[in-house]
C-alpha cells in the first residue's frame, strides 16, 4: 500500500475512533488541506533544496494512537545531564508517553492536549492551535495536524518563573519497521511567565524513521521563553521539525537550535512579533558530515513597532552534505521602528559540500533597521597556519578554529549541562 | 645553528626569494632590513613552513635537521618561532587556552610532561609580569579586536611563554610606542642566551638600540646583498637603501661587462 492510501485509512479509522474529540473538526480541516497540498516536491517555493518526496516513496508505520511498548528503563539511555533536576517529557513514536514522564516543578501544568482542548484551555487551544499553518502552507503541516490525537498542552501561570527546564525526548522505536511520528505540542506562558525548553530527538533500531513535529508556543507579556533543540540523531532518521512562536505581548525569547546528524533535517522556526517592543533572538549551528541534509527555514514577523530580533546561523559542511538556509523577515507597515538583524555564515570543510544561503526581507515600513548578510567560505588557512606555527598539529589546530567558530552560539546555551553535553558532541564530531 | 643555502622560494609564477644565503649561530642576534617587498616576510614565512610558497631550489639545516622536511608544527617543536607581522585575529578561541594548547604540544613533541593547570598559571604569571600583559587581553578571542600594539605585544608574550631556541621577529616594533618598544626589547633580551639565538626583521635602527645585533643584512630583490654589524644600520637610516640599489646596479653591470 503506498503512503496516500495509508494515510487515507489510518485517518478514516482516527476520524471514527475518535469522533467526538474537539479536535476532530480541525483534523478533518487539516486532511483535505494535505489532499490539496500533497507533499511538497521541490517545485515548492519553500522546498526548492529539500527533497522530502523520497521519504514517503519509504513504508512507514505510522502510529496514531495506542500504548507504547516502551519502559523508563528503556529511556534512561535518552536522558540529558542534568534530568535529575529538570522535568522530563517523552514521547515514543510521536505519543505523549505521560507514564514515561516526570513533571517536577510544582506550577507546571502538562495536560494531554485532547483534554485541553475540553476544560478551562479550550480557549487558548481554539485560538492559537494550529496557527503555524497560516504561515506554513505545505502538506507537511497539515498532515501533523490531521493525525493529531495525542499532543501535550503546557501551562505556565501567570508569574510563574519555572525554574528547572524541560527536557523533551522524541523518541522513535525503529527496530521492527519504518516509523512516521508526528509529535505535537502546544504551549502557553501567560504574563510574567517564565520556560526553559531542552529537546532532542533520537531512533532506536537501524529501520528509517520520520518525525513529522510541531511546536507551537504562545508568550505573553513581559514573559520569557528560551528553548533550545539538539538534532543528532542517526542517519537512518529524517525530521520536519517546527518551532512557532507567538509574542502576543511584549516579551522576550530565545531559541537555539544545534543540527548535529539526521539524513534529511528540516527546521522551520518561526516568531511572530505582534506586540510592539518584543525582543527575540534566534541562533543555529549545524555540523553536518556523510550524506547528511540540513535546512533552516526562519520567519520572522514584525507585525507591530519597536520590536527587535537579532538572527545568526553558522553552518560547517563536511563530506557530501549539504545545507540550506533560508531566512524571511517580513516588516509590516505598522511595524516602524523595527531593528532585525540576520547573518548566516559557512564554512565548507570538503569539495563535495555544499550551502544554499538566502535571505528574504519584506519590508512595508520605512523606518527600520534591518541587515542581512551571508557567507560561505573555507577554514581559515591564516589562522591554520599561524596555529600550526605555534606546535599545534594541523588536526587539532582545524578543531581549534572551528571550535572557535562555533563558539559565539555556542555561547548562548546558558544551562551548563547543556553546554558541557554540546561542547561534548560537538568535540566527538571533531573526532576528538 | 640555522644555515640557509641558495634558497629560492615563490607563489605561483612570481620567484620571490633567488638564492638566499644565511648562517645564524647560537647566541647570535641578526638583524635583516630591506625595502618593502624584498621579500623579508616570504623568508620569515618559508622558514614556518607556509605552504603557499614553494620552495624551488637550496635547503635549509637547523640544528641538524632538514627544516624544510618538517610541517610547521614539527618545525616549532624543533624550537623555531616566528612572530608574524600581521599577527592573525581567531574569533572564539581564548589566547590563553591557544597559549596553554601550544605549550603542551611542543612539551609533548619534545618528549617532555604537559603542564598542569598550575603549573601553567604560575608560567603565565610570571611571563605576564615580564610582558607587562594584562591578564583580561589574556581572556579574551585570540588577538580579536586587539590594538596593533596589543598583538605585537602577544606575539612576544607567546615567545617568552614557548620559549624557542631560534625566534624569528617579524617587524615586532612596527606599530609600537617607546613603552612598548622597551618591554618587548626587554623580553627578547632576556630570551638572549649562548643557546638561543634571534633574528630580527625591522624597517627601524631604533629598535637596535635595544636590541643589539650582532650582524645587520640587508635583504634586497630576494638576497643577501649586504651584510655588516649593527653600524650597517645607521648607515641604511642615514642614506636609505638607494646607495645599496646603486651598489647592486654597478656590480651587475660589472659583471655583465665581465661575461662579455
Ligand atoms: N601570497 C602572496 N601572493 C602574491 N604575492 C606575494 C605573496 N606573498 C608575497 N608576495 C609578493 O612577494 C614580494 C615579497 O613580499 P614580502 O611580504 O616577503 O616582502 P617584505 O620584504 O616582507 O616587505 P615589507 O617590508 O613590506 O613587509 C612582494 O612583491 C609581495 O607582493
Ligand atoms: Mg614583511
Amino acid at each position: 500500500m503506498n503512503m496516500t492510501e495509508l494515510f487515507k485509512d489510518q485517518f478514516a479509522q482516527l476520524q471514527a475512533e475518535d469522533k467526538d474529540s474537539k479536535l476532530s473538526a480541525l483534523r478533518e480541516e487539516a486532511f483535505s488541506a494535505f489532499n490539496k497540498f500533497g507533499i511538497p516536491t521541490v517545485r515548492h517555493e519553500e522546498w526548492k533544496y529539500t527533497r522530502i518526496g523520497t521519504l514517503f516513496a519509504k513504508d512507514y508505520k505510522s502510529q496514531v494512537s495506542g500504548q507504547v511498548n516502551f519502559s523508563a528503563k528503556d529511556v534512561d539511555a535518552y536522558r540529558l545531564p542534568g534530568h535529575e533536576d529538570a522535568n522530563e517529557l517523552v514521547f515514543v513514536n510521536g505519543q505523549f508517553a505521560d507514564k514515561l514522564s516526570t513533571i517536577r516543578s510544582k506550577d507546571l501544568t502538562v495536560l494531554h492536549l485532547a483534554e485541553a482542548a475540553k476544560n478551562e484551555y479550550s480557549e487558548i487551544v481554539s485560538k492559537h492551535f494550529g496557527h503555524s499553518s497560516d504561515y506554513l502552507k505545505d502538506g507537511i503541516n497539515a498532515l501533523n495536524t490531521a493525525f493529531v490525537k495525542d499532543g501535550i498542552f503546557i501551562h505556565v501561570k501567570r508569574s510563574k518563573i519555572i525554574e528547572e527546564p524541560i527536557y523533551i525526548y522524541n523518541i522513535t522505536d525503529a527496530a521492527a519497521e519504518n516509523i512516521l511520528a508526528q509529535p505535537r505540542s502546544l504551549i502557553y506562558l501567560s504574563e510574567n511567565a517564565q520556560l526553559q525548553i531542552i529537546e532532542t530527538f533520537a531512533t532506536r533500531g537501524t529501520e528509517d524513521s520520520f518525525t513529522n513535529q510541531i511546536m507551537e508556543v504562545i508568550v505573553e507579556k513581559d514573559a520569557r521563553f528560551e528553548y533550545c533543540k539538539i538534532q543528532n540523531d542517526s542517519a537512518n532518521a529524517s525530521q520536519v521539525s517546527t518551532t512557532h512562536i507567538r509574542q502576543t505581548g511584549t516579551s522576550y525569547v530565545n531559541a537555539i537550535i544545534v543540527s548535529l546528524n539526521g539524513e534529511i533535517v528540516r527546521n522551520n522556526t518561526n516568531v511572530v512579533m505582534e506586540a510592539p517592543h518584543c525582543e527575540a533572538h534566534l541562533y543555529g549551528l549545524y555540523f553536518q558530515k556523510g550524506n547528511s541534509h540540513i535546512d533552516n527555514h526562519t520567519i520572522v514577523d514584525n507585525v507591530m513597532p519597536h520590536c527587535f530580533s537579532n538572527e545568526l546561523y553558522k553552518g560547517m559542511m563536511d563530506e557530501n552534505s549539504t545545507g540550506v538556509f533560508n531566512g524571511k523577515i517580513f516588516v509590516r507597515q505598522p511595524a516602524q521602528k523595527t531593528n532585525a538583524f540576520q547573518s548566516n555564515k559557512n564554512i565548507l570543510l570538503s569539495n563535495n559540500a555544499s550551502v544554499n544561503t538566502k535571505p528574504q526581507l519584506e519590508i512595508f515600513a520605512d523606518d527600520v533597521k534591518c541587515s542581512h548578510g551571508c557567507t560561505i567560505g573555507q577554514l581559515d588557512e591564516e589562522g591554520l597556519f599561524y596555529l600550526q606555527s605555534r606546535g599545534i598539529p594541523e588536526k587539532i589546530a582545524k578543531s581549534m578554529l572551528l571550535v572557535g567558530f562555533a563558539s559565539d552560539i555556542l555561547d548562548k546555551i546558558n544551562l551548563p549541562h547543556i553546554r558541557t553535553y554540546v561542547d561534548h558532541l560537538v568535540a566527538e564530531r571533531l573526532g576528538n | 645553528m640555522l644555515t640557509i643555502s641558495n634558497l629560492h622560494a615563490g607563489i605561483e609564477d612570481k620567484k620571490i626569494l633567488k638564492g638566499l644565503n644565511l648562517e645564524i649561530k647560537a647566541g647570535e642576534v641578526h638583524a635583516i632590513m630591506g625595502p618593502n617587498g624584498a621579500g623579508k616576510s616570504t623568508l620569515a614565512s618559508v622558514l614556518a613552513g607556509r605552504q603557499d610558497y614553494e620552495v624551488t631550489e637550496g635547503s635549509v639545516e637547523f640544528l641538524g635537521k632538514e627544516l624544510l622536511d618538517l610541517a610547521p608544527e614539527e618545525r616549532a617543536g624543533e624550537g623555531l618561532f616566528l612572530g608574524f607581522q600581521y599577527p592573525v585575529e581567531i574569533p572564539g578561541l581564548s589566547t590563553t587556552n591557544f597559549i596553554k594548547t601550544a605549550v603542551n604540544e611542543i612539551r609533548k613533541y619534545r618528549g617532555q610532561d604537559t603542564l598542569d593547570a598550575v603549573a601553567f598559571l604560575k608560567l603565565m604569571k610570571e611571563k605576564m609580569a615580564l610582558m607587562n600583559i594584562d591578564q583580561t587581553l589574556l581572556s579574551r578571542s585570540l588577538n580579536e579586536g586587539f590594538s596593533g600594539g596589543e598583538k605585537k605585544r602577544n606575539e612576544i608574550f607567546q615567545m617568552a611563554m614557548i620559549d624557542p631556541k631560534l625566534a624569528i621577529l617579524d617587524e615586532t616594533d612596527s606599530g609600537l610606542d617607546i613603552d612598548a618598544i622597551r618591554i618587548v626589547s626587554n623580553g627578547v633580551n632576556k630570551l638572549r642566551s649562548k643557546d638561543n639565538a634571534v633574528l630580527l626583521i625591522t624597517h627601524y635602527q631604533r629598535l637596535l638600540d635595544y636590541i643589539v645585533p650582532d650582524f645587520v643584512h640587508v635583504l634586497y630583490n630576494g638576497r643577501i646583498v649586504k651584510s655588516g654589524t649593527k653600524e650597517l644600520a645607521l648607515e641604511l637610516e642615514e642614506k636609505g637603501y638607494d646607495f645599496i640599489k646603486n651598489e647592486i646596479n654597478e656590480d651587475e653591470e660589472v659583471s655583465i661587462a665581465e661575461k662579455h
